[in-house]
């Protein structure tokens, strides 16, 4: 008998339909994963079964939850089931905690609603779920507020608030799609451990095939609101009968093709940094002391050549950013020097930067927030182009611009829209020419395709590969994501607590790393080959 | 927060400081002699001289500051040139009518425009939120004194509920007092009201947007719970701040509802005292009602810290 049974639930908003005959379901004990890339409908099949969908939402099809008719259920019917038989856990763990309201007052508001308990008794349950998701008491007490906790601590509260009451099914909405790999294997881990053991049923949503491949007993792949396959996890994505399946998987271990021309340290160095440090000012702990100084950049030495590709991975919080930032030289660094092309940049002025900053763009991860709704492509793309010598004619400018679209790709009659009538996909690649417009040398990207869809980041690696081989731009990648220095990079320097811990050609440092940061990030990654053989394992 | 608070109060200081000077410089600037105005047209320049001299007005400007900050310090705000009593006795007496007439109208405002807020953001778009909001637009686009003369139409005179103006003291009794200022409170909260129930409004709705109502919602509580638990106290923020600035509209306000209603309160102290050219009381009740602002307003600055966990770690 399952837990969930979905039978042909259709959805739409309005006129638009979102799902369309989507069948699945969820037997106690069992993990679902749900994949499908944006736009698939993962998410509004999540919030169907909550009804939490948006006012204009109109579901079709047959929803039962443990004998219950979720779509013929009042709202007091839900409310009893939200959070006491269903729990669920969402994707940005920054935002999803009430920032005004103690963490144990938020676990603990959940059980009294439902059991009636006082507020003693509530906070004692609610103390045990945060200790059971690993917030110990003496570090994590109940009066934290949530702006005093990393992303990784409110996901596991998050996680504490769905499970408090031990519920029947858990929903987890890419739970962990904002975390660097090393909190995401430990999220996973507690999630597996937490229906091991209460027997609930797991509906795991994600984009990420690996992730899934690793938790999941049966899978169900979306598209377009409609499932293109459901099965055995292992069967699914060994076979890959489905080419819907099979591009999925493939897209999602894309390595692009690249003739291999960059011989390091043949030519002069494009980039040198030397012993850079960047200190923060401590934190005031009364009007006239500060606590010591916050190192986020700890004596950092490391050189580009010309053309080279290289990667920056580590942890969320390991400096990777600020070092990127002082490269860009849009931050200082508190001592050590910074030279490009074989001048230092280190304390010039904006003036004196100017032809420096021709020879330096960047790329940044999300494409929705980086660009200004209310202007029109030619003048975004065009930004850059004020740095040039002479500044260029409106005609010269359109050129520029046109030109550039059609090297990442766009129609060149494309500049006259909006950002808005571009996909994620098309955005990035209009960062990308905004980018490569005044013919840089080197460009810094920062985690530049960590949003996108993994078909869609396929074809952006392609693109910075082709640009990489085309004009000869360098490259600094910073990432947590290994798939991504492995695609693309021919060098990797693994960061952790300010310092570059290990250094070296990318399948080396991948295949055989030294560190200890590096061996964790390595084991963390997901990796759909490695999961499914672990899966096969696993059976037998 | 020991920081955060201490900074506050530096930054309500100086502004008072500054406010100070302004206010003196304003009115060195202004034309109109009060020597000359006390004695009549009548009298002789060499009379005149002789009060100026009395009164310190030749004295150079700068020590003239000094004393008159020095004086409002220790309470001593000087004699009125028109009443011939102290400043500060003029002001005790208006200031037991003006102080509780401001304060029931910045309670009223408060106590009207929250729950219309909440109601209006939980029914967003249908016919309860657009009624009460086009009431709002009104109330934002109504004169107030125009308002005080319809509530004194339809309660005084056409209900004969409350008297149409005028002050007994509170010497009368309390509830005797405070009949009279109910009418005077009602035309000066509404549109204040107005625009809190507005801001309340929009403040909820981008509130509830966020990721943690969401949340909220998916632990099984009612929407309605969400709405006051969650959803109002991240609201009082911008609430917070427009009822803070509100606060010198009310007490500008309360110059025309005073004059509507006859009562013997500051506004119209300092109405009559601008006309008669007692620039001693103007000084001082502009300066205290500049403290009074500064004082709202730190108030305000102070309970953001106690809304808002993340301000009280921040220094």
């Amino acid at each position: 008998m399952s837990l969930l049974e979905i039978e042909n639930l259709s959805l739409a908003i309005g006129d638009t339909p979102i799902l369309k005959g989507i069948e699945l379901s969820v037997a106690p004990g069992e993990v679902l994963g749900l994949v499908g890339e944006s736009g698939s409908g993962k998410s509004m099949t999540a919030l169907t079964l909550m009804q939490l969908l948006p006012h204009a939402a109109r579901a079709t099809g047959r929803v039962a939850f443990d004998g219950i008719d979720i779509l013929a259920a009042t709202e007091d019917q839900m409310c009893a089931l939200r959070g006491y038989d269903i729990g669920m856990v969402f994707q940005e763990p920054m935002t999803a905690l009430n920032p005004v309201k103690t963490i144990g007052e938020q676990v603990a508001e959940g059980i009294r609603w439902h059991t009636k308990a006082t507020r003693a008794a509530a906070e004692e349950r609610a103390r045990q779920m945060l200790d059971r998701v690993g917030l110990p008491q003496a570090k994590f007490p109940l009066s934290r507020y949530p702006h005093e906790l990393s992303g990784g601590q409110r996901q596991r509260v998050v996680i504490a608030i769905a499970c408090a009451l031990k519920p029947k099914l858990l929903i987890a909405d890419e739970p962990t799609t904002a975390l660097d790999v090393v909190l995401q294997a430990q999220i996973l881990d507690l999630l597996r451990d937490l229906v091991a053991e209460s027997r609930m049923g797991l509906l795991l949503i994600s984009h990420d095939l690996a992730v899934v491949t690793e938790m999941a007993d049966r899978i169900t792949i979306l598209r377009r609101g409609e499932v293109m396959e459901a099965g055995d996890t292992v069967r699914t994505l060994s076979e890959q009968l489905h080419p819907y399946t099979r591009q999925l998987a493939q897209a999602s271990m894309h390595v692009p093709a690249r003739a291999k021309v960059h011989a390091v340290g043949s030519a002069k160095p494009l980039l040198e940094v030397e012993g850079v440090t960047r200190d923060y000012p401590g934190r005031r702990t009364s009007l006239f002391q500060r606590a010591p100084a916050i190192r986020a950049v700890d004596d950092v030495s490391l050189s580009m050549a010309p053309g080279q590709s290289v990667a920056l991975v580590g942890r969320s919080g390991c400096g990777k950013s600020t070092l990127a930032r002082m490269i860009l030289a849009l931050d200082r660094p508190s001592s050590g020097t910074i030279r490009f092309r074989g001048e230092t940049i280190t304390g010039k002025s904006e003036a004196e930067l100017k032809p420096a900053r021709r020879d330096m763009q960047v790329v940044f991860q999300d494409p929705y927030g980086s660009f200004d709704p209310r202007q029109k492509v030619e003048r975004l793309v065009a930004e850059p182009l004020h740095l040039l010598e002479k500044k260029p004619t409106r005609a010269d400018c359109r050129e520029m611009v046109a030109h550039a679209l059609h090297e990442v790709g766009l129609d060149p009659r494309d500049m006259d829209k909006y950002p808005h009538e571009f996909s994620g996909g098309q955005r990035q690649r209009l960062s990308i020419a905004r980018a490569i417009i005044t013919r840089p040398k080197l460009v810094v990207a920062d985690e530049p395709v960590s949003a996108l869809d993994v078909s869609i980041r396929a074809q952006i690696l392609d693109l910075f590969a082709e640009l990489n081989q085309k004009l000869g731009i360098a490259y600094l990648f910073i990432t947590h994501d290994l798939t991504v220095a492995r695609a693309i990079t021919d060098e990797v320097l693994v960061m952790h607590d300010g310092k570059i811990v290990e250094r070296g050609k990318t399948n080396e440092v991948l295949d055989h790393p030294q560190s200890e940061a590096a061996k964790a990030l390595v084991n963390a990654a997901p990796d759909l080959h490695r999961a499914i053989a672990r899966k096969i394992q696993e059976q037998g | 927060m020991t920081a955060y608070l201490l900074k506050r109060l530096a930054i309500s200081l100086a502004t008072l400081l500054l406010a100070s000077m302004v206010v003196f410089a304003v009115l060195e600037i202004l034309p109109g002699d009060p020597a000359r105005l006390m004695l009549g047209m009548n009298a002789s320049a060499d009379q005149v001289e002789l009060l100026r001299n009395q009164m310190g007005l030749n004295a150079p400007m700068v020590w003239r500051y000094l004393h008159w900050v020095g004086g409002l310090l220790s309470l001593d705000f000087g004699r009125s040139y028109t009443y011939s009593v102290p400043v500060i006795d003029l002001v005790r007496e208006r200031l037991a009518v003006s102080l509780p007439l401001a304060l029931i109208a910045l309670a009223l405002s408060t106590i009207i425009a929250i729950p219309v807020g909440l109601f209006s953001a939980s029914r967003r778009g249908r016919a309860g939120d657009t009624i009460s909001m086009g009431a709002a637009q009104l109330g934002v686009a109504v004169p107030n004194f125009w308002f005080a003369l319809m509530l004194i139409y339809v309660f005084a005179v056409w209900l004969r509920l409350v008297p149409a103006g005028g002050f007994p003291g509170w010497g009368a009794g309390a509830w005797q007092a405070l009949k009279s200022l109910l009418l005077p409170a009602v035309a000066l909260a509404l549109p204040q009201a107005a625009i809190l129930a507005r801001v309340t409004r929009s403040a909820l709705i981008e509130v509830l947007n966020e990721d943690y109502i969401r949340t909220a919602r998916a632990k099984g509580l009612p929407y309605r719970t969400v709405l006051w638990r969650h959803a109002l106290r991240n609201a009082m923020i911008p609430v917070l701040t427009i009822l803070g600035l509100q606060f010198a509209f009310l007490l500008a306000g309360t110059i025309i509802i005073e004059n509507v209603f006859y009562l013997p309160g500051l506004g119209r102290l300092v109405f009559q005292a601008i006309t008669q050219r007692d620039l001693i009381v103007v000084e001082s009740v502009v300066m205290l009602l500049v403290a009074a602002v500064i004082a709202v307003n730190l108030v305000v600055d102070l309970s953001y810290a106690v809304v808002d966990p993340r301000l009280r770690s921040r220094q």
